[in-house]
């Protein structure tokens, strides 16, 4: 068998795929600016958040020694005078860097009163005689001889931990190492994981039955009129968030348009004036308009493309109209729904804006919790854990989006 | 579903409670956008329909919120403004270069893990802003352009450029490819076939691919908290404060005029998708 030759003297088969090295070559090296770019800018820092939320090096760097002497201690008894020895040269060390207020910070996530203790503690330690530590420390304040400000430190001691991520669902470690619910009044994470997932849920659901009725006119309509409707759905998608909030939080205040309209009609007295901000409700019907035109346009594009003639063919066969829609269109309109009801439900489950202006206490998400662990109590770690469930919980989503639709096919506008 | 004299009386009643319902969906996405505009032309300080502004009495509006937020006293939305706008531009001009040569790459038929990449690409859209705001807060604290004009660029970069990559990508899925292969046998050049063929074909996508990204950066607030000195304030952390603190009627001037600014974004849309629909050939409905 001969083989082919290009011009140049080469095997054609050679030839044709050095062209096609080349070509993919050329592809990716369009791609290669954005693409480094996003992984030195954007992905590795995410990843770093990841690493933040386990690493716990701080304060066995403060506290080397203890560290090593409390993981050799049991815990079900009082720790030796060996080990109050060791604590008492490592914090007069961190003391004198002027380094105490850290360690008092961080022992204080693990049990509440240590941040006063060490504070207390701090000042007195140039004091301290070379002898008897132990007894040092108690007559000082007597929560050094209690065994459970101890057992927290030796829980709070190893270099990575998971320990915020069971704070995230309001689980903890007790000194033997077991995982334990955290006491009732400190409970606050899981409800509002629960509260992110229903919300979400929520505004999904009541998004796409409002969305399914105005898209399928859109789609019937002709073209001249749909237009003009359109414009009714892209200029909300086109406003600013805040602008589109603060037109919520003038209708919904107290003495806001809708409680006027609702006393001017007599449907409640002017004392009476019903509370629609500042709790679930107003969370609720705000994120459900702002996210509305996020299902309308994929359920639009979908409807666009399903032929008329279909449901007429339903009918000239004896269908009845519902029989029909329930039948032919509807089915056929699943990829939009799937869309629409996983772009909504991904962008529900991490709102902060809204929600921080319009929730008050009882309407705020996930989002606004971490939020406050990163402006507020400056617990970054767990703010970083509660990041990363959030991250992960919209990642799947986000695979589950690609893997049924192909991300090729998000459009937009 | 056609209504005619024939239809039977049930169906008659279903199609209109369904444009009932459909109106009022419309009623429900655009009547709280237009509440914000009479309220702005108020004369007095509270955020409330007074009866003489019912009663269209001329006394009752005014444009001193205006006045306010053009000369007040402290004024905090000139800087802002500004500080946006650089923001916005420089974020976008990045954005649609960078998202326009990867949207080339990645439309060739030849790129290599494209469903991957396409992902990476995209995740910035996907990926909740409190998360890359935190991220991102100790990325450029680390590098030592936290509070910095740079550092708030360079995260309005990555946020905008997914939108960027989409656009354009959809764009090129309609390009006809035979397009540059008769330019190439006409004897033009990679580069020329760019620039006189591939580029005036696309711009369309592209002008659009930077409006979102412009508009992205314009309005984005959760990653400029984490990220902003009192330097840096633009017009979104301005709005954040003032609703935060207290509702006045300036910022509801300043929500009027972005609500102008849509209305000029949506209709250079809707220009830019006639165009781009007659470039290609195709017909309206």
């Amino acid at each position: 068998m001969s083989i082919i030759l290009t011009t140049e003297g080469l095997p054609l088969e050679k030839s044709l795929k050095k062209v096609e090295q080349k070509n993919k070559f050329r592809a990716f090296l369009l791609v290669l600016p954005l693409l480094l770019f996003l992984i030195v800018a954007y992905v590795w820092p995410i990843l770093n958040l990841l690493t933040r939320s386990v690493d716990n090096r701080l304060i066995s760097d403060l506290l080397p020694q203890t560290a090593i002497a409390l993981s050799n201690w049991e815990g079900n008894e009082m720790p030796s005078e060996d080990i109050y020895k060791t604590f008492y040269l490592d914090l007069n060390e961190a003391h004198k860097q002027k380094l105490s207020g850290k360690v008092s910070t961080r022992l204080n996530y693990a049990k509440n009163g240590f941040k006063s203790l060490i504070n207390k503690t701090r000042r007195k330690l140039k004091n301290f005689e070379d002898e008897n530590y132990k007894d040092q420390f108690i007559d000082l304040n007597k929560k050094w001889g209690d065994i459970e400000y101890w057992q927290a430190m030796k829980v709070a001691m190893p270099k990575y931990t998971i320990d915020k991520y069971l704070g995230s669902v309001d689980l903890e470690k007790n000194y033997s190492g077991e995982i334990i619910q955290k006491p009732e009044k400190r409970r606050i994470h899981r409800t509002l994981w629960y509260r992110t997932f229903y919300v979400a849920l929520g505004v999904t659901i009541c998004c796409l039955l409002l969305a399914y009725p105005i898209a399928h006119l859109l789609s019937t309509l002709p073209l001249r009129y749909s237009n003009l409707l359109l414009i009714c759905v892209l200029l909300p998608f086109w406003t600013s968030l805040l602008v589109r909030t603060s037109s919520w939080m003038i209708l919904l205040q107290q003495q806001g348009v809708l409680n006027d309209i609702l006393v001017y009609f007599k449907i409640v007295g002017d004392k009476s004036r019903l509370e629609l901000m500042y709790n679930m409700t107003g969370t609720f019907v705000a994120m459900t308009q702002i996210l509305l035109p996020f299902m309308v346009l994929p359920l639009y594009s979908v409807m666009k493309t399903i032929p008329p003639s279909l449901m007429r063919a339903g009918s000239s066969l004896g269908g009845t109209p519902f029989h029909s829609f329930r039948k032919i269109y509807f089915p056929l309109t699943y990829p939009g729904i799937g869309a629409g009801s996983l772009l909504v439900f991904i962008l529900a489950i991490g709102y902060y804006i809204t929600p921080a202006l319009v929730g008050g206490a009882s309407g705020t998400l996930i989002s606004n919790r971490i939020a406050y662990h990163m402006k507020e109590t400056l617990d970054w770690s767990m703010a970083s854990a509660m990041g990363t469930m959030l991250l992960v919980s919209v990642l799947v989503l986000y695979w589950l989006y690609n893997k049924i639709l192909g991300i090729d096919n998000i459009k937009l506008g | 579903m056609a209504i005619n004299k024939h239809t039977e009386l049930r169906y008659k009643i279903w199609h209109y409670t369904y444009l009932t319902i459909c109106g009022l969906v419309f009623f429900f996405l655009i009547a709280p956008l237009f509440v914000i505009v009479p309220l702005s032309f108020n004369a007095e300080q509270y955020i409330h329909f007074s009866d003489d502004m019912l009663a269209l009495k001329p006394e009752a509006f005014s444009l001193r919120w205006y006045e306010d937020m053009v000369y007040g006293t402290k004024n905090p939305w000139g800087l802002a403004f500004k500080n946006s706008l650089v923001i916005g531009i420089f974020a976008t001009i990045g954005a649609t270069t960078l998202g326009t040569l990867a949207a080339l790459g990645l439309s060739s038929k030849y790129m290599p893990y494209k469903a991957l990449i396409m992902s990476i690409l995209i995740s910035p859209m996907v990926v909740p802003l409190i998360i890359s705001g935190s991220a991102l807060f100790f990325f450029l604290a680390k590098i030592g352009l936290s509070s910095s004009m740079l550092g708030i660029i360079i995260s309005h970069i990555i946020l905008g450029t997914p939108f960027v990559v989409i656009t354009v990508t959809a764009t090129l899925s309609s390009f006809d490819h035979s397009l540059t292969r008769a330019a190439s046998s006409l004897g033009s050049s990679p580069m020329y076939t760019f620039f006189k063929v591939i580029l005036p074909l696309i711009t369309p996508g592209v002008i659009s691919g930077a409006l979102f990204a412009f508009v992205t950066s314009f309005d984005e607030v959760v990653v400029v908290l984490f990220l902003a000195g009192p330097d840096q304030t633009t017009v979104p952390i301005q709005m954040w404060t003032g609703l935060r603190e207290q509702l006045s009627p300036t910022i509801l001037s300043v929500a009027t005029c972005l609500i102008a600014g849509s209305i000029i974004i949506l209709v250079l849309m809707e220009i830019l998708r006639r165009r781009s629909e007659r470039l290609r050939g195709i017909q309206p409905r």
